[in-house]
């Protein structure tokens, strides 16, 4: 069935790695120094790579759009990183990882790749602390970890509510070094806007330094991209506002496959909309599942405030359907189930568009713990809730304080309301087991590729991808490519192929500028958002997803005829950025339809009400959907469909239960 | 949902590039609700602006969660505005009244020239990083993560005072536009760690020089940096990057 080969390494699934680690082709070090390798993205993965890379010898360019590479949207991942490290001795181990994160999704990931992830997992953990990341501890000194979504053990470490800051600037700073040693020259404020392909290969970029709006032409005889998700198609995210979709697309344009682009997470618990000016959502950890229980009140349209609402009047919708996890079930189990909840009418809030997550259970037990440490064996209700707040504080504080700001509620008195939210999209560029796409040359890491999580990411897991890929994956697989690569004299940037990408760059900076419409940008990002979140968000159906493409399509004629950008092309103009990205958005939107609805089945993250279980669950095909599909673009906005066949031979595929 | 009904006049300083002047504009702002963020509050000013056919308030931010630490208001002469312990983004319209006049500046210091409008250009800070603000390890150097237990009270020090956002409000608030609490900050997390010894004085020393290079001013215990910061950084941090700083200069060997 496949038409394109993933070069997964011949053997045992548990050796394939460690045999390629030691037969893959290496670079000597003379070598390495006139080797020229070009990383867009400055997050966990592109960072980390950089560093790695440089550190390697290699001569390495780092591009970021932001105004320093600390600000990627990676510092903003709360609860946490997976690692088999097996420290709380539960039972957990490399295996266990694997087929956890297999398994969470829902059986669309590639085996090969994902138990790779589990084995350099633990290494994340240790070169992590080494660079003096402060992860959270235990009194006795020892690492200290918690729990997440979609496991049955504690393999999450974690430095408050704050884990992804911390691991970023570990990264950072091992980037920075390597920046004050010469050894990468970083490139702040530059969006890239086009690859550079000369004979099939990709051999540079084009940027856009973002100040001057100067146009740059940079060679690399290997070019990464670590440039983050496109969860910003829906306008309202938890991604950052700067968060695009870009450099992935234009790579797409040049030849580089699109994998599995209807596959987005929406995250369960995120603070609810409150208007029409909201310009992004805001995530509450995963974590807060741990000691929060989710709940609705089991009478339609009640609108007690929580408090009044007796015990034997809540339904614990979690706990109640998915006994096994209870209030742990995966994330994409967990948003559905509230969207179910909601639209059946027993929503909360004054939206009715949410669910409370509650956590005086939990309050009251560690108040309880507490006053025993204390010699209190017979506390009242009042003391345990006092000394529990504390506890909650320690755990949860930042992530407590910041509800309290957005929503002007006291979570500590009263529960959260939340509701589910675009968070992450599995899907991304098509890349091999050498994380290289389907130009050669281009390689692409962290969650702008689509390789590890299948149709449903777990949580604490995007963190330990992002890392995997840059300081142990592709640091060894890009050599491979490289080693061949030696020959190759630094191409000079007046070669023909840097002309033509720069001028069809500058062409479309231009043609926006020129349009002078009537509608500023974010007029059609809302529009696009709106017809994504309604038509290909938690739930979608053939007739939805056929009456999106018509809409995208015209409001993609409507955009390049009737947008405004002020300003020009030669000055910071954070408009002219916004509508280059918007009008990557709008195309990308029209295939992520096109692919649910090619995709006749439901699984994880991607779920078509024409494909359910009689209680509601996803209902996969896996005679006939057991593949990657990896598009390719066609003049004239068209896609062309590659299957890359997933062959299950370690795993038995089961239905996914959490009962 | 709630419906805006708050007026406001909004006096921002717009500059088109760091080769011209700048001046405080006046906008009136309609129907603003109480739940918005500040930075919606301005999505709205832009949306206006776009609307008549002006150019927008160019303004840093992204992640709009208070985390990534681009956001950089001067609001009413204060960065990060009149609440205590939040960024720009996490500051909503409803710690500001009807009828309220808001004044909205970029931060001011040398080491940050403006870029334009309310943008400035902090890249001072990442120099000062890479001066030594890391601990040289490569990748795939490390020990088992348990092997080097680390007392909780001393991770979570570190932590704290790893816990600064870059944002630049320390520098923008102080009158000598020092950089003391951002520096000491990243001093005294790897100052606490077991990980952080052996660079320790050499550290010190590097970032130390490279703050003076960048043009930051000196501190003179003002604590007003302390008092401004989103995230609640210590001075405590200062007076730790004080003494390791005399230690390197009287009693380390290792001059930098």
């Amino acid at each position: 069935m496949s038409d394109i080969n993933s070069n997964i390494p011949e053997g045992e699934l548990t050796s394939k790695w460690t045999k390629y680690k030691s037969s893959v082709p290496l670079v000597n070090p003379s070598n390495k120094r006139t080797i020229e390798v070009i990383i867009v993205g400055s997050g966990l993965a592109g960072a980390s790579a950089a560093a790695t890379l440089a550190e390697m010898g290699y001569k390495v360019k780092c591009f970021c759009f932001q105004d320093s590479p600390r600000r990627a949207h990676s510092i903003a991942a709360q609860g946490g990183i997976n690692a088999a490290k097996n420290y709380q001795n539960d039972g957990d181990s490399v295996y266990r990882l694997f087929y956890d994160t297999i398994k969470g999704g829902d059986y669309r990931a590639r085996e090969a790749n994902v138990h790779r992830l589990a084995e350099v997992s633990a290494n994340i953990i240790d070169q992590c602390v080494a660079q003096g990341v402060p992860l959270a501890r235990e009194y006795g000194g020892l690492l200290d970890n918690r729990s997440f979504g979609g496991t049955q053990v504690q393999r999450t470490f974690y430095a408050a509510g704050q884990t992804g800051q911390q691991l970023l600037l570990g990264a950072y700073s091992a980037l920075e070094r390597q920046i004050g040693m010469g050894k990468v020259e970083m490139y702040t404020r530059h969006e890239m806007l086009e690859v550079v392909k000369i004979d099939g290969k990709a051999r540079g970029i084009i940027a856009r330094n973002l100040i001057t709006g100067e146009i740059e032409r940079h060679f690399g005889h290997a070019v990464v991209l670590g440039t983050g998700g496109y969860g910003n198609v829906f306008y309202l995210s938890t991604n950052a506002m700067g968060s695009n979709v870009t450099a992935a697309w234009k790579a797409h344009k040049q030849g580089a496959y699109f994998a599995n682009p209807c596959y987005t997470q929406i995250h369960p618990t995120c603070i609810p909309v409150s208007g029409d000016h909201q310009s992004k959502l805001t995530l509450m950890s995963e974590s807060l599942r741990n000691d929060g229980r989710i709940w609705v009140p089991k009478k339609k349209d009640d609108n007690r405030k929580a408090s009044e609402i007796p015990e034997d009047e809540r339904d614990y919708y979690l706990e109640r359907r998915y006994p096994a996890f209870g209030n742990l079930v995966p994330r994409d189990v967990a948003s559905r189930a509230a969207k179910e909840r909601c639209d059946a009418g027993y929503g909360v809030g004054a939206s009715k568009l949410a669910v409370y997550l509650d956590f005086k259970a939990n309050t009251e037990r560690y108040g309880k713990i507490e006053a025993s440490k204390a010699g209190n064996h017979n506390p009242d209700k009042e003391t345990c809730m006092r000394l529990g707040t504390a506890v909650i504080k320690e755990k949860y504080g930042n992530l407590f304080d910041m509800y309290a700001q957005i929503t002007g509620e006291n979570p500590y008195e009263t529960p959260m309301r939340i509701y589910p939210a675009v968070h992450y999209t599995m899907g991304g560029l098509w890349v091999d087991y050498n994380l290289m796409t389907s130009v050669p040359g281009l390689y692409c890491t962290g969650e702008a590729n689509f390789s590890d999580h299948g149709a449903n990411r777990l949580g604490a897991s995007a963190l330990m991808q992002g890392l995997a890929d840059g300081y142990f994956v592709l640091p060894y697989t890009i050599g491979a490519y490289l080693s061949k690569e030696i020959s190759v004299k630094a191409i000079p940037t007046d070669h023909p192929a840097f002309v033509e990408a720069e001028e069809r760059a500058v062409g479309i900076l231009n043609t926006l500028i020129n349009i002078k419409g009537t509608k500023s940008v974010d007029h059609f990002h809302k529009r696009l958002g709106h017809i994504m979140w309604e038509k290909c968000g938690m739930a979608r159906n053939e007739k939805g997803l056929k009456e999106a493409i018509e809409e995208i399509r015209a409001l993609r004629h409507e955009f390049w005829s009737d947008v405004r950008v002020p300003g020009t092309a030669d000055e910071l103009n954070t408009e002219l950025e916004k509508a280059g990205r918007v009008a990557d958005f709008i195309e990308l939107g029209e295939l992520m339809c096109i692919d649910a609805l090619n995709r006749n089945e439901s699984c994880g993250g991607h779920f078509r009400e024409e494909y359910q279980t009689e209680e509601g669950e996803a209902l996969r095909d896996d005679v006939d959907y057991a593949y990657v599909a990896a598009w390719e673009f066609k003049e004239g906005v068209n896609f062309e469909l590659h299957k890359e066949e997933l062959k299950f031979e370690n795993i038995k595929v089961a239905q996914r239960s959490y009962k | 949902m709630s419906t805006g009904n708050m007026n406001l006049t909004l006096k921002v300083w717009r500059q088109k590039n760091n080769k011209t002047k700048g001046a405080l504009v006046d906008y009136k702002l309609a129907d603003i609700s109480p739940d918005m963020s500040f930075l919606e509050m301005f999505d709205v000013l832009n949306e206006q602006l776009i609307n008549k056919g002006e150019e927008p308030v160019v303004f840093d931010h992204d992640c709009r969660e208070g985390i990534c630490g681009m956001c950089s208001m001067f609001i009413n002469g204060r960065p990060h505005g009149p609440k205590d312990l939040v960024t720009t983004c996490q500051l909503h319209m409803r710690s500001f009244k009807d009828g309220d006049t808001i004044v909205v500046e970029p931060w001011r210091a040398a080491a940050f020239p403006v870029v334009k409008d309310l943008t400035v250009d902090r890249s001072a800070f990442d120099r000062v990083i890479a001066a030594g603000g890391f601990i040289s390890v490569n990748t795939g150097n490390a020990q088992d993560a348990n092997n080097l237990p680390i007392p909780k009270m001393q991770a979570d020090a570190a932590f704290e005072a790893a816990a600064c956002i870059g944002c630049g409000a320390c520098v923008a608030t102080c009158k000598n536009a020092s950089a003391m609490l951002f520096v000491s900050a990243k001093i005294s997390q790897l100052a606490l760690l077991p990980q952080g010894q052996p660079e320790r004085y050499r550290r010190v020393q590097s970032m130390v020089a490279q703050m003076d290079a960048e043009g930051f001013g000196n501190c003179t215990n003002t604590g007003a940096c302390e008092a401004e910061c989103p995230k609640g950084i210590s001075l405590e941090n200062i007076a730790r990057m004080n003494r390791d700083f005399a230690s390197a200069k009287f009693v380390s060997e290792e001059t930098v």
